[in-house]
């Protein structure tokens, strides 16, 4: 059984497609991740799941809901938690969810209930009676998680749960996802945290400009990779030949380039360093470090788009300031 | 029992809800002291300076021969009201900007309950601060004629209180950030103050002047509560109610609209 099932869903914003055409299920009671870099098009799809944008064209199932047909069924079925906070700092936390659990129109006694099961689930409790607008980024995003569950959502979308956070309450927020997903709830984030995605999805999907580049659990994107990864810090240097030595190797599964690192995809890398660094002097080129390690989700992303994730934002960047620049007349 | 429960929930009007966005108003209401004096300030002054001022001062053209401070309560009331709703009604823009908007926005509520839920909010707090000032004005030696005007005058001021929530949703629902707030205060609401005869008669005005001011809604709320709270008024009582009620109407369904059609970025 699947608790979303989304085909062929597009949105565009003027001429510039912001989704395209992505097809995906996600099962029920699973933590699902979409992956990628800041406008790859993930917050733009979960206010389409979550109804609060119009798709272009396509269609998407959830909880068992048209996005296009039946939205109050599907608002009434969902929890969100928003990029950025949706609180009203003049409330309490508690009022937060008083407010919250009302729209969704619980009954008294279940609300009480509920609202102390999920303050002690983000460990709120103590500070439930002060204004919000006295919490720390981190406790409000804590509240809004809580909020989220309140109602019991068949399905709870967190977009981008951890973003500004240090990295200690990000531990802590991973902490209560995870604790929440064994609730009965099938959970879809978004991030651009490699990391959040490796720690916490069961299932990833891997999300640029748009289109869905890749899908399947952390563990099977990372071994899609055949390997592991060895990075050659060499800074400005021509190594056409020197890769082109190394793709005659039947060891070498993949080469990629990216500011001043050769990444090599190798199996028992560890023993193929010392080869490398003698065809490195060979090829008369300075190999200033070398670095080996287990591949990365970054690795898969590297792999399946060509550029780190941290590129890729600072040429969408570009891409939009550029955009911007034209619409202005300037 | 949970079936009817959810289409309760669904339907076009939703007490809960409603009673949901009252609540939340009448909670930032009560914490939001600096704000309610704010608001407060402007209308408080009006009444002190151009009260105290003018009150020795035989004015001509006086209907009724009332004295001045009697003319001038109902129209501080009715600035009041304009203030407050119009406030209340653009306030969406501070939820847009403080995000709490997309919450309210993904609930299982219909927008119609929403917006209601908020005039009703709002029009409470408003009505407050009416009678706020209405209450000072008895110390600066106004009389409430009869406990039937004063009832009269709540209906006023209940009727222009939802026009302008209803005004200001529009504009709330039409902006995208608070920068136009300031535009709309000098270009809307001073304007719709001032061509009210909330401060002087409207016959003192040229004949072109005081044929715009019959355009304006408030100036129909303003004689109403001059005419409910002193017994004098231009136009009948009758005339007034219809003509705001008709306005109030239109307003809160405009307000609807808008908000029903508003995208959260």
């Amino acid at each position: 059984m699947y608790a979303i099932r989304v085909k062929n869903l597009t949105m565009k914003f003027g001429g510039f497609v912001a989704v395209n055409r992505i097809s995906f299920n996600v099962k029920k009671g699973e933590l699902f991740g979409l992956l990628g870099p800041n406008g790859a098009g993930k917050t733009t799809t979960i206010k389409m799941l979550s109804t609060l944008l119009k798709p272009t064209s396509g269609y998407a199932e959830v909880a068992g809901f048209s996005i296009l047909t039946q939205r109050d069924e599907i608002r009434n079925s969902i929890g969100i938690v928003f990029q950025d906070p949706a609180l009203d700092n003049k409330l309490t936390g508690r009022e937060n969810l008083e407010f919250h659990s009302m729209m969704y129109n619980q009954s008294r006694e279940s609300r009480k209930k509920r609202i102390k099961e999920v303050l002690e689930l983000v460990e709120l409790t103590s500070k439930a009676d002060i204004l919000v607008e006295n919490y720390s980024g981190g406790m409000k995003r804590r509240l809004e998680i809580a909020r989220g569950l309140i109602h019991r959502p068949k399905v709870l979308f967190l977009d981008e749960p951890t973003l500004g956070l240090d990295a200690q309450t990000r531990r802590h927020i991973w902490d209560y996802i995870k604790k929440m997903s064994e609730e009965d709830v099938t959970i879809i984030l978004t991030t651009h945290y490699m990391e959040e995605a490796d720690y916490l999805c069961d299932r990833v999907a891997i999300i640029d400009s748009g289109k869905i580049v890749a899908l399947d659990t952390p563990k099977n994107l990372k071994d899609s990779l055949g390997g592991d990864v060895i990075s050659l810090e060499i800074p400005d240097q021509n190594s056409v030949e020197f890769e082109k030595e190394l793709r005659g190797y039947e060891w070498v599964k993949g080469i990629s380039k990216h500011d001043g690192f050769i990444d090599l995809k190798v199996e028992n890398a560890d023993k193929r360093i010392p080869k490398i660094i003698f065809l490195a002097q060979r090829f008369a080129i300075n190999v200033e470090s070398v670095n080996l390690r287990k591949p990365s989700l970054e690795d898969v992303f590297l792999q399946f788009t060509g550029k780190t994730i941290r590129e890729r934002e600072m040429s969408q960047n570009e891409t939009r300031r550029r955009m911007m620049r034209r619409r202005m007349g300037g | 029992m949970i079936e009817i429960r959810r289409i309760l929930q669904m339907k076009l009007i939703n007490p809960i809800a409603i009673y949901v966005m009252w609540l939340r108003e009448m909670k930032r209401f009560v914490r939001a002291k600096s704000r309610v004096i704010g608001t407060l300030a402007m209308p408080l002054f009006f009444l002190l300076f151009l009260g105290l001022g003018f009150t020795n001062m035989s004015l001509p053209d006086m209907p009724g021969n009332i004295s001045y401070i009697d003319f001038l309560v109902p129209g501080i009331v009715g600035m009041t009201m304009l203030f407050t709703s119009m406030f209340a009604g653009i306030s969406v823009l501070w939820d847009r900007e403080f995000g709490f908007l997309k919450e309210i926005m993904v609930a299982p509520v219909s927008r119609v309950s929403l917006v209601l839920g908020r005039i009703a909010g709002g029009a409470t707090t408003s009505v407050i601060q009416g009678i706020i000032i209405l209450l000072i004005s008895l110390l600066m030696g106004f009389k409430i004629p009869t406990f039937s005007g004063l009832v009269l005058a709540i209906l006023f001021m209940v009727l222009i209180s939802i026009s302008f929530i209803g005004l200001g949703l529009i504009f709330a629902s039409k902006m995208t950030d608070i920068h136009g707030f300031s535009l709309i205060m000098n270009f809307v609401v001073f304007p719709l103050f001032f061509l009210s005869g909330a401060i002087f008669p409207l016959e003192n005005l040229p004949a072109v002047i005081r044929y715009i001011s019959y355009l304006d809604p408030l100036t129909y709320g303003v004689d109403g509560l001059r005419g409910s709270l002193t017994g004098i008024s231009q136009f009948p009582i009758l005339q007034n109610i219809t003509i705001l009620v008709g306005f109030c109407l239109l307003m809160v369904s405009l307000g609807a609209y808008f908000f029903e059609r508003t995208e959260v970025e």
